[in-house]
């Protein structure tokens, strides 16, 4: 009984000897039962009912009209300050977490000050939403307290010269608090990763510095480096809550827009509303699909 | 050598002065609210107002009721993934992380429209169902994090020889569940209870589109409306998320490091 159990691993305590046992039905699935209800109740059919709304006039028939609605000039400029701002941030993100990845990994830092910033990284790269904002208006707000410090010290007064923190530039900053934290925390384990053999192999070979870092760390960390720069546009492009409590509804970001129209129908075609929102599934959706995809392609090196 | 040890400074020196000063400059903004000297005013006034108690507690309650419902949610079905359906287990991994693609907003979007007061699952026709389906969502919203803590747990220990062995003793399947596999993943179930709540305290969009009085709406309202207490409550925020994200890592001190099942 013992054995037949270990050599299978699917017999029930009061199993009856293996020749019955062959008619059992196969019940495994129920297990997972409750959990797949679960995701197709409260996250497959409710996203599955939007998007099917955003091929469908009030009638019920199916148009593409809606998705053809989102060319008007106000919600094309939405997306296109939102995938700028993602891009923006993620992209200034990538390297600098990187960067910094790279300088507590093989910098020669003391090893304190590396786990105090992957540890200061976790809080930072979930400190997001109202509380971030106020931050911001509080550091660079008009008067905020670098904005006054610049002022009275060096006489630089950073709103006479064109910034503004309700701005693209002032939000690609804002999203920097959460972007660069996140891509530390995900690259740092690749960062790692890089064998010493790798270095010394290269060095033998006569290789420099720069044809080391060209030839060898720049391939094998592109992947995931890629990879989580996508995933870092797909967190910003979602992200709704520190926009909104930094500029209210002044900055047309697609995530506002569409809280307007949830709460009140501004854009007056709940269809079109359907068609915003898939709109954002389909972006973060292919942001993600290559995420996974580099990702795979990056643990053959990164084992 | 030299060069590059210098280089990593200057990067990390620059870092650390983006990150710090906005800290720095909230805490500052924060003492001010006394004219002409530093004080803690503006904490008093936050922490006295009922509204912030109220909203602050509300939040808590439905971070605790998030928390069991994501442990109820992921501990069965990823000890069972594990143990009968490995197979399957791509799929489920698959639907763990379509939170991460598919926007908080998008998902509440989803809520509003099939759970209205006039559709044949009426969450939002009382306010009991929308507290519901505020916990539902914040559930997803952590599935992730959860799925992804309770699994490296469960990699941690030998689920089919534990199972077996339960199973020789006489315990049926609840109680494999409840007093042998969750007792020896708590650790990470407890790391995925402390992420859920950083998570979901402060979170803004799905409670106030679906009318919560919650503590992420109060927040922003505060935020519109106040000067110095914002900065105060950011200060609060921040050492919120410091704590919920200390004590994951405490935790993952006391987590067993190898996995010790035959492969």
């Amino acid at each position: 009984m013992t054995e037949i159990s270990l050599a299978d691993g699917s017999a029930m305590q009061d199993a009856p000897p293996a020749p019955v046992r062959r008619y059992r039905l196969p019940l495994d699935w129920l297990g997972v039962v409750p959990f797949l209800i679960f995701a197709l109740m409260f996250l497959i059919l409710p996203t599955t009912y939007l998007v099917v709304g955003a091929f469908q006039n009030d009638q019920g028939e199916i148009t593409f009209d809606n998705i053809l609605a989102l060319s008007a000039p106000s919600i094309v400029s939405a997306y296109w300050i939102s995938i700028r701002i993602s891009l923006a941030s993620a992209v200034l993100g990538g390297v600098v977490g990187l960067a910094m990845a790279v300088a507590i990994s093989r910098g020669g830092l003391p090893p304190w000050l590396r786990s105090a910033t992957v540890t200061f990284s976790g809080v930072a790269s979930n400190f997001a939403g109202v509380p971030l904002a106020f931050a911001f208006i509080a550091t660079l707000g008009r008067l905020g307290l670098l904005t006054v410090l610049l002022n009275n010290w060096l006489g630089v007064n950073i709103y006479s010269l064109g910034f503004n923190l309700l701005s693209f530039w002032g939000l690609t900053l804002t999203y920097l608090y959460f972007q660069i934290p996140l891509m530390l925390v995900i690259i740092t384990p690749a960062v790692d990763g890089l064998k010493k053999e790798w270095g010394e192999a290269a060095a033998m070979l006569g290789a420099t510095t720069w044809q080391y870092w060209r030839m060898v760390v720049i391939p094998v960390l592109w992947p995931s480096f890629l990879g989580t720069v996508l995933l870092l546009f797909a967190n910003a492009f979602g992200a709704i809550a520190t926009a909104y409590a930094l500029t209210g509804s002044q900055l047309n970001i697609v995530p506002i827009l569409l809280y307007a129209q949830i709460r009140g129908d501004v854009l007056h075609n709940p269809h079109l509303g359907y068609a915003l929102a898939f709109g954002m599934i389909f972006i973060t959706g292919v942001a993600n699909i290559f995420y996974i995809w580099f990702r795979a392609r990056s643990d053959r090196w990164l084992k | 050598m030299k060069t590059s040890r210098l280089w990593a400074w200057i990067t990390f020196g620059v870092g650390a002065a983006y990150f710090l000063l906005p800290l720095i400059a909230t805490f500052e903004f924060s003492l001010r609210m006394r004219r002409g000297v530093y004080s803690f005013d503006a904490y008093r006034s936050v922490l006295g107002d009922p509204y912030f108690q109220a909203t602050f507690f509300y939040s808590v309650l439905v971070a605790v009721f998030t928390i069991l419902l994501g442990v109820l949610l992921v501990v069965p079905t990823a000890y069972w993934i594990r143990l009968r359906m490995p197979r399957f287990r791509p799929v489920v991994e698959f639907i763990t992380l379509l939170p991460l693609v598919i926007p908080a907003i998008v998902i509440v979007f989803g809520y509003i429209r099939m759970f209205g007061s006039s559709s044949p699952l009426p969450f939002l026709a009382s306010t009991r169902g929308a507290d519901a389906l505020l916990v539902i969502g914040y559930a997803t919203l952590a599935l992730p994090y959860m799925y992804r803590a309770v699994d490296t747990g469960l990699a941690t220990i030998d689920v089919r020889t534990l199972t077996e062995a339960a199973q020789i003793l006489g315990a049926g399947w609840t109680r494999i569940v409840i007093r042998v596999i969750l007792p020896n993943v708590l650790i990470a179930v407890l790391s995925g209870a402390f992420l859920t709540f950083a998570i979901v305290i402060g979170e803004f969009t799905m409670a106030s589109l679906l009318n919560r009085p919650a503590f992420g709406p109060y927040l922003q309202n505060i935020g519109a409306n106040r000067a110095y207490e914002p900065s105060a409550l950011a200060i609060i925020a921040f050492a919120i998320t410091w704590g919920c994200m200390s004590i994951i890592q405490i935790l993952s001190r006391f987590a067993p490091k190898s996995a010790n099942q035959p492969r």
